[in-house]
């Protein structure tokens, strides 16, 4: 059984086509990259996965079941966590806080008054081992939006983990990062895949990153997909040399 | 324990004292006790509003009508139903809330100004029925010639009619069951997620929260407890009439908790004080009290956009 199948979707805004019939398959376990020049329907393709969009035709299917037309909430309930290109925390909280709400929410207490203590001790042990997992245990009482990029974006994917995805979306994790810290997410990114087997979709532009971590690449240019095949059959492809990796090299 | 938390216990002890010894000190200072229940309904109003305001971060600019309803509700049980406090807040309470449950469903998907529109809208319609429905509300003059009742608690009963200082020790009481109330909720995994909401409204539907549905339960809960302000707030003169529940009233609640400072516990409680203070004070001296009070407003948000209490907060710490 794959885990996500995307068949032949579009997104159309007006005249434009953002996406035009892009399908998709990704395995349980896999760790796939999509990739392309600016402008190639990358974020609007994540978008559609999802729900923060509705796919103008195509279907979704996520573990058998079609999920096309479910609202974003309902697709987390599913197991589909994302991050998005511009860090989404809250930033006014403390990261403690940050993690302990999404811990909360997953554990079904997001309409509860109070805990009981043992909850609210399982709930605190989860947020500490969340914070050891991304390096933040030193940072754990400072607010969120104080903190470096790296760190608001470490904190973002906690976030993700805490509810428990079974496919997690990254949308560029390393974007706007200096190279220690893309090393640090990068370094995170790999142990989620290889050592909890998690499933991640990811959208990235520095190539070292997608060359290093993925299972099989994805091209999109110009909202088609223009290739598709594992890291050295990408490197290989004339098209996409042409479309994309030349002009990076060049 | 650390440091901040010790300077908020000190702090809400404080408070609780001040508010437990007020009808001695105000008299000293120049005030009188009603002015202390009146600065109390209107904190509870005012918190009631930042519930929704500071903590899940959506503008209401109808609440008046709740607190409005809780006030005819209550008003209108004692004159011609039934002799009994109690019975009338529940009454007035329960009209109030339900008033905002169902109103709750149609603006809960709504953002921002579009929100704040819709709530003055629907607080307007309240206003019209209490203004033309003459024969029930009393219409323009309102609904006199009721008093609020003793409370018989069975072994003792409280003079709230004839004792000024026995109804502020029941206001202070019911004010101090709902701002303990909606502390613990705060406080709770119910309140984070509006916090959540408050803070980010993208990464909190992306967590999985039901976004729409949470402000509603926010709206509905603070409406209770702006309607168990109007209730108060009817029993405080024995009367009540529709001004009560127009959409400057709810302009008030709004300035007085952005005026404390929204982001605090306690802030509209502050600017409660702040306002009324200035109102009755100034309003001795000249009509045009209300400029006064507007030009300290905007000082306030121009310099201080975290309020008065912001202000020593920051002070404080630094």
């Amino acid at each position: 059984m794959s885990l996500l199948r995307v068949e032949n979707v579009s997104k159309h805004f007006g005249s434009l086509v953002a996406v035009d019939g892009v399908s998709m398959t990704v395995q349980p376990g896999e760790l796939r990259a999509v990739i392309g020049p600016n402008g190639a329907g990358k974020t609007t393709f994540f978008n559609l996965i999802s729900g923060f969009l509705t796919q103008t035709s195509g279907k979704i299917i996520f573990e058998d079941k079609d999920i096309s037309g479910l609202l974003p909430a309902r697709r987390v309930w599913r197991g589909i966590a994302r991050t998005f290109q511009i860090t989404e925390v809250f930033p006014e909280l403390t990261v403690r806080e940050n993690l302990r709400i999404a811990i909360e929410v997953t554990a079904g207490y997001r309409t509860s008054p109070w805990l009981s203590q043992d909850a609210d001790g399982e709930i605190r042990a989860h947020v500490t081992e969340l914070m050891a997992m991304g390096g933040l245990e030193g940072k754990a009482d400072r607010l969120v939006g104080e903190l470096a990029h790296g760190d608001q974006r470490a904190t973002e994917i906690l976030m993700a983990l805490a509810l428990k995805p079974r496919l997690l979306l990254l949308d560029e994790p390393t974007a706007g990062m200096g190279d220690q810290e893309t090393y640090d997410i990068t370094q995170l990114i790999r142990k989620l895949h290889r050592d909890q087997k998690l499933s991640i979709v990811l959208i990235e532009h520095d190539m070292r990153v997608v060359f290093h971590l993925a299972d099989r690449i994805m091209v999109l240019a110009e909202g088609k997909m223009l290739a598709e095949g594992t890291p050295p059959e990408i490197a290989a492809n004339e098209a996409v040399q042409a479309a994309y990796l030349g002009k990076a090299a060049a | 324990m650390n440091g901040s938390d010790l300077n908020k216990q000190a702090a809400n002890a404080l408070i609780w004292v001040l508010l437990l010894t007020a009808p001695f000190w105000l008299v000293e200072i120049g005030g009188y006790v009603e002015l202390g229940s009146r600065v109390l309904i209107y904190a509870l109003a005012a918190m009631a509003l930042n519930f929704l305001l500071g903590y899940t971060g959506v503008l209401s600019f109808g609440h008046a009508a709740y607190f409005g309803l809780g006030g005819y509700g209550t008003a209108m049980v004692i004159k011609f139903l039934y002799p009994s406090t109690p019975v009338a807040m529940l009454v007035g309470i329960v009209a109030g809330t339900l008033a905002a449950a169902a109103i709750g469903p149609l603006i809960a998907r709504l953002r921002g100004v579009y929100f704040a529109m819709c709530t003055i809208a629907f607080g307007q319609v309240f206003y019209y029925i209490a203004f033309q429905w003459s024969s029930v509300t009393g219409g323009d003059d309102g609904l006199s010639a009721w008093q609020r009742q003793p409370i018989n608690f069975g072994f003792a009963t409280l003079d709230i009619l004839n004792s000024n200082k026995a109804f502020y020790y029941f206001v202070l009481a019911v004010f101090a069951v709902c701002a303990g109330a909606m502390a613990f909720l705060l406080r709770s995994p119910f309140g984070r997620t509006l916090l959540a909401i408050r803070e980010n409204e993208r990464r909190a539907r992306f967590l999985g929260i039901p976004v729409d549905r949470h402000i509603w339960m926010s709206w509905v809960i603070s409406c209770l407890f702006v309607s168990v302000a109007g209730c108060l707030y009817a029993l405080l003169s024995d009367f009540i009439d529709p001004r009560a529940l127009r959409w400057d009233q709810s302009g008030n609640f709004v300035i007085m908790a952005v005026l404390g400072g929204m982001r605090s516990f306690w802030g509209p409680l502050i600017g409660a004080a702040i306002f009324l203070v200035l109102q009755d004070y100034i309003s001795s001296h000249t009509e045009n009290w209300m400029s006064f009070v507007g030009l300290f407003f905007v000082l306030i948000v121009l310099f201080f956009p975290r309020g008065v209490l912001g202000l020593i907060k920051r002070k404080h710490e630094t």
